[in-house]
């Protein structure tokens, strides 16, 4: 092996791991946290001390997707033998199963006005940034600075007007209205991301194209798009985790058909005071597919996260 | 030359109607292009800014629409800046701010200085530490309400094993003087990997041969720190702490689910106050022009601090 004087020895690379897997597994304490509780019973989630080991069971699960109301033995009795797996687990808490509850249509609601928005965002944003990478734009920076600065803004003070605004047009509590909502606000994200990429195509490929005879679009879509799509996909996916995890404007501006799960989970309660397992169940759900993104995009993170300002 | 009939059509075609079949002129695309984009920032960025502005001048009430709107002229402003609970909302946000920007940067930067040192697996832990400002801060936020529970929350579990008092003796989130750190914990748990990210990058821009160079001036390693490493990351470092302030100082989502701005007022910062005065008590035209004067802070501050990057980038 060659000598180099900036190769740090193997003591400091030793010392530097074991801090830095130690900070890891702080960090990661609580969504583990999160994970593990949505597999124990009500009475092991409320113990002391708190239980690292416990008797996994689907209770949280079962409670997340039903509702229940809290059974006299009359009742039982009445309901008969329990039909399935699920009805035998709420029998087990002294609860009877009284229907199927919101959270299936929240986190729909969620995976639609997510990529309603996104898709729609991309679109938006790759022709955008297209033009403003390659065309001459009376005002480009002005316009940019301005597509930038927009993300400065507390989401609480727009949404006043937001709110009065999606009143009038009758967009309040609608998935149109969320997904527009979502574009506006991760345009100014995506049009500064994409127009790094695009900055990064060589000019010549398209010129070449136009020589051959394509059209400004021909030589947009089939040269331009292609080279782009590493791009354009994790610029897709920060836009996604963005509207994923919206809370304040989904909050303010959606309460029943809408609503996406951030606001919702947090309000799941059950029969007796407040279900811990039922809602680190709906919080792993919710939360899992996230991080299966951020494993899947660790190379890309840097640039989206940054807007950019930071390039490899 | 031969003259096929493709040529002559070409030549016979007029100049305009040419140009509309090869295609639009680059300028049309530009238009096409950016418009949209433009529309939907102006409608939803722009438009409602102006509406705020205006609104902050009325006593418009939006749980009273029928009622006559009067212009109030700038006495919502000389309220929201004369009144002591604003201020005491803005030092929650100032201690908020604050501590959280000096725990991330301090942490932050430590945890890129290390995992530069190139161990194996730093890729691995790199990405686990980054899972936690990835997630849904409302989700997150209200989760952490549980791990701060007196005596069977696992936070108050492990301070109680690590120091030896009751788990059951405080409350994070119920104690006013507790309150403001709990909030300053989870903030720093979730950000702390951005600016770790950001401080990473620039390690990783400075290249060997400075050090290098550095080794054969027989400079020691912790001048070669202070000369060499510090400098070169400081202008990432200042781009870091401008996101955290902006991204901060509008917090919302995770304070409010975690404390919902109490016990008291402890934990009110200025979004979750906007809040409840726009959406809870419905002074519209007031909180108007409680967001105007928000935005008017943030840009401004932002803008000073841009310059000073700036300076420190040119350096």
């Amino acid at each position: 092996m060659s000598f180099s004087v900036t190769e740090p020895t193997n003591r400091i690379k030793w010392v530097a791991g074991i801090l830095v897997v130690g900070y890891a597994l702080v960090t990661i304490a609580p969504l583990l946290w999160i994970v593990a509780t949505g597999f124990k019973s009500g009475p092991d989630s409320i113990a002391y001390p708190p239980k690292v080991l416990f008797e996994p069971t689907l209770e949280g699960y079962v409670n997340l997707f039903t509702d229940r109301t809290r059974a006299t033995q009359d009742m039982l009795d009445a309901a008969g033998a329990p039909r399935n797996w699920y009805e035998q687990i709420a029998r087990d808490q002294g609860t009877v199963i009284t229907g199927a509850s919101r959270y299936g249509e929240r986190f729909l609601n969620s995976v639609i006005i997510g990529f309603g928005s996104t898709a729609l965002c991309m679109i938006l944003g790759t022709a955008a940034a297209y033009a403003f990478s390659r065309f001459r734009v009376p005002l480009k920076d002005d316009l940019l600075f301005f597509i930038l600065s927009t993300r400065m803004m507390p989401p609480i003070a727009v949404a006043i007007p937001i709110f009065l605004m999606f009143r009038n047009l009758g967009l309040n509590d609608t998935h149109l209205g969320m997904i527009l909502l979502y574009t506006a606000v991760n345009l100014s994200l995506s049009v500064w991301l994409l127009k790094g990429f695009i900055d990064e195509i060589p000019v010549e490929y398209e010129e070449a194209a136009l020589i051959d005879g394509y059209t400004r679009f021909q030589a947009f879509y089939k040269v331009v798009l292609p080279q782009a799509a590493t791009g354009i996909a994790s610029t897709a996916i920060f836009c996604l985790i963005f509207a994923w995890n919206e809370y304040a404007f989904a909050v303010l501006l959606t309460s029943g058909t809408a609503q996406t799960a951030p606001p919702f989970i947090p309000t799941i309660i059950g029969t007796s005071g407040k279900d811990w397992p039922a809602v680190a169940a709906g919080a792993t759900i919710f939360l899992v597919p996230v991080m299966v993104f951020t494993i899947l995009l660790r190379k890309h993170l840097l640039r989206g996260i940054t807007f950019g300002a930071v390039r490899k | 030359m031969t003259d096929t009939p493709i040529d002559k059509i070409a030549r016979a075609t007029p100049a305009g109607m040419a140009r509309r079949i090869r295609g639009f002129s680059d300028r049309t695309i530009a238009w096409i292009f950016v418009a949209p984009t433009i529309f939907l920032l102006l409608a939803v960025n722009i438009f409602p800014l102006i509406w705020t502005i205006r609104l902050s001048f009325t006593d418009f009430r939006v749980n009273r629409p029928n009622r006559e709107v009067e212009w109030v002229g700038l006495r919502n402003y000389e309220r929201i800046l004369t009144d002591p609970d604003i201020w005491a909302t803005m030092q929650a946000t100032a201690h908020f701010l604050i501590w959280t920007i000096v725990l991330q940067v301090l942490i932050g930067f430590a945890l890129a200085y290390l995992i530069n040192k190139n161990f194996r697996g730093n890729d691995l832990w790199t990405t686990i530490i980054v899972f936690p400002m990835m997630l849904s801060p409302a989700v997150v936020g209200n989760f952490w309400t549980f791990l701060y529970q007196p005596q069977i929350g696992l936070f108050n579990y492990v301070i109680a094993f690590f120091t030896g008092v009751d788990p059951a003796s405080f409350s994070m989130i119920g104690d006013v003087n507790l309150a403001p750190w709990a909030i300053v914990i989870a903030d720093t748990w979730m950000w702390t990997p951005f600016v770790m990210l950001i401080c990473l990058a620039g390690l990783r821009s400075i290249p060997d041969s400075i050090y290098e160079a550095a080794e054969c001036d027989r400079a020691s390693k912790w001048r070669q720190f202070w000369t060499i490493t510090v400098p070169m990351v400081l202008p990432f470092l200042m781009l870091a702490v401008l996101f955290r302030g902006i991204e901060n100082f509008k917090m919302f989502d995770l304070v409010v689910q975690l404390t919902g701005g109490g016990p008291g007022n402890t934990t009110t910062l200025t979004s979750i106050d906007l809040k409840r005065e726009a959406f809870e008590k419905w002074r519209t035209g007031y909180s108007s022009a409680y967001a105007v004067i928000l935005f008017v802070t943030v840009f401004g501050l932002a803008s000073i601090y841009v310059k000073a990057l700036n300076k420190v980038k040119q350096r």
